[in-house]
């Protein structure tokens, strides 16, 4: 087993213009009971270190499988990947990414120190470091005071900021967010979204992030993919830097509206000759 | 107050229910004998003494509830717990096979459920036998138990242990079986991005997830495990043993005997079943289970 270094790096984002992650013609087939389902086609895609990027996409386009595959949790029927020049499998035993579900995940029987103490336990990460670890990173997700507390006794959001806490917990430099606010009300989202953004901007970190929501993908992206289903296939690729000191008042503006019109514009164009499905 | 209210008050009002039931049927069942003696001496009796007679015969079809309460406390409080008319000797010879059979089928039905889980093989060849085993009438198979294991010179406690086992590995072993998978998906996912082993997985995760299912199966194995140890008792000539003073009882007509052992084997068993519940809301609690 290797040995994970968990200290953050003393050099402000070594591989910022490194290719983090790099698709080239990736395909995968799911077979099922009614015959064989194309949930990606022909991917090409590559996201550098520092970058924010979003797959947007109605259900079924496969922006979640993409996201699995990436993380090694779904093996892609033929193509090639990369993550951080290795194969989604060597980088997932070297533990270098760290992934936030649909739901918070939290185990019910672990305290939220416990549960962001878990990936740590795992990895073999000393008692003491730990306890200094679930420290910062409740801090950094604005949980501190909530250690002791059961899953049950915070609401929807919190659990949520926990569950990026422990994502954040072994410091890994990319994060894979599958529509982590996706079950959460407009209000927290709007909220949480804000902090995701500071976060992002404090820990330089990479991230893809999966959701079906539009004003969310451009007030948070850097980097926009929009993908069609039946077969999942990436539709356009638009860029969307709005600048690094945003706040949700940037919902507003002209940039915004445009990205977020042209991002409308490429949903409805990768579904309009499917329309005979809906 | 709650607890007056929501325990005290339902579980009475149903005790006196069934203690006037069975006032009720010890008169109509006991009635005939007092009626053939009256008959046989010539006598008539009136309805209130044949009433009171009922509840004091030596051999009654069913004796009354305070003939019973007075044999408990006889056999319990008054003779000596060494004697082996003492049921405190009995219920203890009967209890420590129990708990015996009841900690080695525990064990077994935890083990047979991690091996199932963490092998296709195992759950294919293995749990068709598992469910066999318990379709054989445990009457059938105690006194074959005690009989082998004599033949190769293993008496006392241990065979009937092993009937305790047979019976109670089987509800750790179904219900452990489906704790340790009970996991969601995606928290089995959440340990495989963590690169976690198979053993970080099982401890981790499946262990704490199944805690719910393993107390609920426990609660069943130790009361079968008691009718285990009961019946062990039964083919070895009812040396000692609650099982021992049944069959006893009902050699020489001692109903009042016997159901002054089938109720104290019922406590026995309400309280095994009460512990492991304690057990089981103290670690629910530790587990963060709300109050």
């Amino acid at each position: 087993m290797s040995v994970v270094t968990l200290r953050p790096k003393a050099k402000p984002m070594p591989q910022a213009a490194k290719t983090v992650i790099d698709v080239k013609d990736l395909s995968l087939v799911f077979e099922t009971n009614d015959g064989p389902v194309n949930a990606l086609s022909n991917i090409n895609l590559s996201v550098d270190g520092g970058e924010f990027v979003s797959f947007i996409g109605p259900s079924g386009c496969g922006k979640t499988t993409l996201l699995r595959v990436i993380a090694d949790l779904e093996q892609p029927t033929s193509g090639s990947i990369s993550v951080n020049g290795m194969t989604p499998s060597e980088a997932r035993q070297k533990r270098a990414y760290g992934y936030v579900f649909q739901a918070a995940a939290l185990y019910p029987w672990r305290t939220i120190g416990g549960n962001i103490s878990l990936p740590l336990e795992v990895m073999g990460v000393p008692k003491a470091e730990r306890k200094d670890r679930i420290a910062r990173n409740l801090e950094l997700v604005n949980l501190s005071g909530f250690e002791k507390k059961f899953p049950w006794q915070l609401s929807g959001g919190m659990q949520q900021r926990a569950s990026i806490a422990r994502a954040l917990s072994f410091d890994p430099h990319l994060l894979l967010m599958d529509e982590p606010f996706g079950a959460l009300d407009e209000i927290v989202r709007d909220h949480l979204n804000e902090e995701l953004l500071k976060l992002w901007a404090k820990t330089q970190k990479t991230v893809v992030f999966v959701t079906h929501s539009i004003p969310e993908a451009v007030f948070l992206s850097t980097k926009i993919v929009v993908m069609s289903p039946r077969p999942g296939r990436i539709h356009e690729v638009i860029d969307c830097n709005l600048g690094s000191e945003r706040t949700l008042d940037i919902r507003e503006s002209p940039e915004f509206l445009e990205i977020a019109h042209r991002v409308r514009e490429g949903l409805r164009h990768g579904h309009s000759y499917d329309q005979a499905h809906l | 107050m709650n607890f007056v209210r929501n325990s005290v008050i339902p579980v009475g009002t149903v005790l006196i229910g069934i203690l006037a039931l069975w006032y009720v049927f010890t008169v109509i069942l006991n009635a005939p004998f007092e009626r053939d003696q009256a008959a046989r001496a010539n006598t008539t009796i009136s309805t209130s003494e044949l009433i009171a007679n009922t509840m004091r015969q030596e051999r009654p079809v069913l004796p009354a509830p305070h003939q019973v309460a007075a044999e408990i406390r006889k056999t319990v409080f008054d003779i000596s717990p060494t004697s082996k008319r003492s049921l405190v000797y009995h219920g203890w010879v009967t209890l420590s096979s129990t708990l015996l059979g009841f900690g080695l089928g525990t064990l077994l039905g935890i083990l047979l459920a991690i091996a199932i889980v963490h092998s296709r093989t195992l759950d294919k060849s293995l749990m068709p036998w598992i469910i066999t085993s318990q379709t054989v009438p445990i009457l059938a198979i105690a006194p074959m138990i005690i009989v082998v294991l004599n033949a190769v010179n293993i008496t006392g406690l241990l065979p009937k242990a092993m009937i305790s086992t047979y019976l109670s590995f089987f509800p750790v072993a179904v219900g452990m079986v489906k704790g340790l998978r009970s996991p969601e998906i995606m928290y089995l996912d959440l340990m495989r991005t963590y690169n976690a082993s198979k053993a970080q997985v099982f401890w981790k995760l499946r262990w704490p997830a199944s805690m719910p299912y393993l107390f609920t199966s426990m609660k069943i194995a130790v009361a079968i495990s008691l009718v285990g140890a009961i019946v062990g008792e039964l083919p070895t000539g009812a040396v000692a043993g609650i099982g021992a003073r049944l069959l006893a009882g009902s050699y020489y007509g001692q109903t009042v005997q016997i159901w002054a052992a089938l109720i104290v084997a019922a406590l026995m068993a309400a309280v095994l079943v009460s512990l492991i519940g304690l057990i089981a809301t103290f670690v629910n609690r530790r587990m963060g289970a709300r109050a």
